[in-house]
């Protein structure tokens, strides 16, 4: 019995692993990473990440194993209040182990590649002691997310959900005290601040969401809430609506979805291989995760699951047009992920959670990949200008301008002297933008065939979402890479090291193949067979030539419209863009976001700023401080010690006691002094008298 | 036999007059003869009791006062002497350097 039960639970004792490991690499460059070589940190932290994904790897491997059985491994009860039971249980089943896999292994390959990044980066922002930093926030972030994924209940889950965010934030921040151009600014600490509060109003949707959960369900354990959920979802409906929705204020948060998507694009002040992992593979992903986890809640209210859809749709469109009209690299990268975010959430709002999944998995290979490409690029051209500064001469004050190495204004045809990077850039382009056989399509395509079967509105956005996407990328592969160098930096730009381009190139493979995780044809439905076991009745689509002939005809039309507007004739240097004039108003709404910033500070964040100065300026500084501390309090105190206790009590009072007491003695002794006059007789009289009425007592007393 | 009260009233009377002599007069001198007269008139109070009640003791006392006053001159007279000495006068009413 003891013996088949170890063998049926396979590798699963190793599942705390999964952030014991991180946290060792963690721990291991924060006490003795001063002494270490920027290789020998970088390197501990790597292999941190690499054995969370050998752990991974074999917890898979268990699970399948067990034929998709859920695999629980209690490492130490945490909360037992009353009815509430919280351990720290590791889940192990189909779902959570294809999280950790993305997880660690993409987590991996961008810790390798900040290994090359950083060692450049510290040195042209000029702080070398930040290099350790960045790989420890790195690990913590691993382990952090693998709580996140492994947890099997909500409030570990959001254990993992807040410490990510606390990641975030830090990672965001990392050049806190300088703005994305390394002048010293705030800029990057606000935009740490805006994404951390905006993802507090989701966490409070989360958290109302798991109140509501404990208070009608009666636990937050996985499979304990989806076993309560069908009855009272029966008796009383409205609290599963609830929950989801709640949860879905949680997941905007998160995953960046409409109305909280506003801090993604501000988080690229973070490093670019943070842009990467946190907020484009991984960490953006666990609303995703949160959704096809709860996906039993969600089955459950039809009504919550098309607001989902329509939120992911909605966002997927409004974020893909913003994209169009960006000027900074990683700017368009970052519409462009909350546009496939949300694809995701839109797909698992359908209830086609496997393509949710899939998307998941392929767009962070083919979105990590491009983020590395464009740190790459960003490199390339810090290089170029440093290379410029070094051998000055020509142009003189020419370089003291301001030089933004991630405006794609500055760049042009960097297919010359980056070619390496180039490639790796169209490999993930090809991805994103849907094209046969890149791995995007697959994906893709299967979550518009869920949509066309299902949602035809839901359809209709993501199909001109996806037309978008295709045109923003050609437009920034035109820009960037063909024409001519816009800027002395750009025809000067070097090639990155082998360090950072190794990484980038497992990424492109596993973007060229990873639509073979699961190809639309009977018998290739891998993924989908492997999370039927954890999300059950799983619709296996074949390919439908309509959808797919569709978005590839969308895709292409795209790229052949971005080839007659940005490729045909490249972009001269200071040229306004060329859609700037027969769009007019719509691209100035494009190239400001929208101006959706300036409405949330109109609406919100300047009411709150007048609160704030309200109880500071009125309520703090005036009533608090003015009134009530110095006049109430420290005039009371000292009216009671200048007036009553020292004119009063004091000086009159005491002192005039005490001065008494002098004079009485004064007064005293010059009395009894004039006894003492020195004359021997009258001493004798003295003593007579003294006897006579001693003599005088004794004969008289009774 | 002359009763003891005739002692005592006489004692009496040379104490005062004893008495007197030392507040009234200045010249130390007779001061001193003064207290002679007040420690005698004790002594013979002293002897009177001691015969009329038939105890020796009184008697003894008297020997001791009268060793004792002779003692006392002698510190006294050597005292004067020197205070002479020093200031030309022995007026005691001179004598209060030691005054308050």
């Amino acid at each position: 019995m003891q013996l088949s039960e170890t063998i049926s639970t396979g590798f699963l004792f190793l599942a705390p692993w999964l952030v014991f490991f991180p946290v060792i690499g963690l721990l291991i460059n924060l006490i003795f990473g001063g002494r270490m070589s920027e290789k020998a940190i970088g390197w501990v932290a790597s292999a941190a990440s690499g054995a969370a994904f050998v752990v991974s790897v074999l917890l898979a491997y268990s699970v399948s194993a067990a034929h998709g059985e859920v695999l629980r491994w209690t490492l130490a009860p945490w909360m037992h209040v009353g009815d509430l039971a919280i351990d720290w249980t590791f889940r192990a089943d189909s779902l959570s182990t294809t999280m950790m896999l993305v997880v660690s292994g993409v987590g991996t390959l961008i810790h390798i590649y900040a290994i090359g990044y950083m060692h450049e980066d510290v040195r042209f922002k000029s702080d070398l002691g930040r290099y350790r930093r960045f790989f420890v926030f790195l690990n913590l972030f691993i382990a952090m997310m693998m709580i996140l994924v492994s947890g099997d209940s909500y409030m570990m889950l959001f254990v993992g959900w807040e410490g990510v965010g606390l990641c975030s934030f830090l990672l965001i921040g990392f050049w806190y005290d300088m703005d994305t151009l390394g002048r010293p600014s705030w800029a990057n600490s606000n935009a740490a601040k805006k994404a951390f509060i905006t993802n507090r109003i989701g966490d409070f949707g989360f958290l109302l969401a798991g109140f509501l959960m404990f208070w009608k369900l009666g636990s937050f354990q996985f499979d304990s809430v989806f076993e309560a959920a069908a009855e009272v979802a029966h008796n009383e409906p409205w609290v599963i609506v609830a929950i989801t929705l709640f949860m879905l204020i949680g997941v905007a948060g998160k995953s960046a979805q409409i109305p909280l998507y506003v801090w993604l694009p501000d988080a690229m002040a973070g490093p670019t291989p943070v842009s990467a992992l946190i907020h484009a593979a991984t960490m953006v992903t666990a609303g995703v995760y949160l959704v096809t986890r709860s996906s039993e809640l969600y089955t459950l209210v039809p009504q919550a699951q098309y607001i989902v859809a329509m939120v992911g749709a909605a966002t997927a469109l409004f974020a893909a047009t913003i994209a169009v009209g960006q000027y900074d690299i990683k700017k368009v990268l970052a519409y462009s992920t909350i546009s496939q975010l949300g694809f995701m959430v839109a797909a698992v709002g359908m209830g086609a959670y496997v393509a949710g999944m899939f998307h998941l998995v392929t767009h962070a290979f083919f979105k990590a990949l491009l983020f590395l490409s464009a740190g790459s690029v960003i490199l390339g051209l810090e290089r170029g200008h440093h290379h410029l500064a070094h051998h000055g001469g020509h142009g003189g004050g020419h370089h003291e301008e301001v030089f933004d190495p991630g405006d794609m204004r500055n760049m042009g045809g960097l297919r010359k002297t980056m070619p390496v990077t180039f490639w790796l850039y169209m490999i993930g382009t090809l991805a994103l933008a849907g094209i046969f056989p890149f791995a995007g399509f697959w994906s893709k395509d299967e979550i518009l065939l869920d949509a066309s079967l299902h949602y035809p509105t839901v359809y209709i956005l993501l199909s001109i979402a996806a037309f978008f996407t295709a045109f923003y990328m050609g437009r920034q592969i035109w820009m960037v890479f063909f024409g001519e160098a816009r800027h002395d930096a750009a025809a000067h730009a070097e090639e990155s090291k082998p360090i950072i381009t190794a990484p980038l190139m497992v990424l492109a493979a596993l973007s060229i193949l990873g639509g073979a995780l699961n190809l639309p044809f009977e018998g290739f439905h891998n993924l989908g067979h492997w999370l039927e076991y954890t999300l059950h009745e799983v619709e296996a689509l074949p390919l439908n030539l309509q959808v797919a002939g569709i978005s590839t005809a969308l895709a292409l039309t795209a790229i052949v419209v971005s080839w007659l507007i940005y490729g045909r004739k490249p972009l001269t240097k200071g040229q306004p863009d060329p859609l700037k004039k027969p769009l007019g108003l719509i691209f100035t709404g494009m190239e400001n976001k929208w101006f959706v910033d300036e409405g949330y500070w109109a609406v919100f964040v300047n009411r709150y700023v007048d609160i704030s100065r309200f109880l500071a300026d009125y309520v703090d500084w005036r009533f608090w401080h003015d009134f009530v501390h110095d006049k109430v309090i420290a005039g009371t105190y000292n009216w009671l010690s200048t007036i009553a206790l020292n004119d009063y009590a004091d000086q009159k009072v005491i002192n005039w006691f005490f001065d008494g007491w002098g004079r009485a003695t004064q007064w005293l002794s010059a009395t009894t002094r004039k006894v003492q006059n020195g004359f021997v007789r009258s001493y004798a009289l003295s003593i007579m008298l003294g006897v006579v009425v001693i003599l005088g007592y004794l004969l008289l007393k009774p | 036999m002359v009763p003891v009260n005739y002692y005592i009233i006489l004692s009496a009377i040379l104490f005062t007059i004893g008495a007197l002599g030392v507040l009234v007069r200045r010249n130390p001198l007779i001061m001193f003869m003064s207290i002679e007269l007040m420690l005698n008139s004790a002594n013979l109070a002293m002897v009177a009791f001691s015969s009329a009640i038939k105890s020796l003791s009184g008697q003894i006392f008297v020997f001791f006062v009268i060793a004792v006053a002779a003692a006392e001159v002698a510190v006294g007279l050597a005292l004067i002497v020197q205070i002479f000495k020093s200031r030309h006068t022995i007026n005691v009413d001179e004598m209060n350097s030691l005054k308050g």
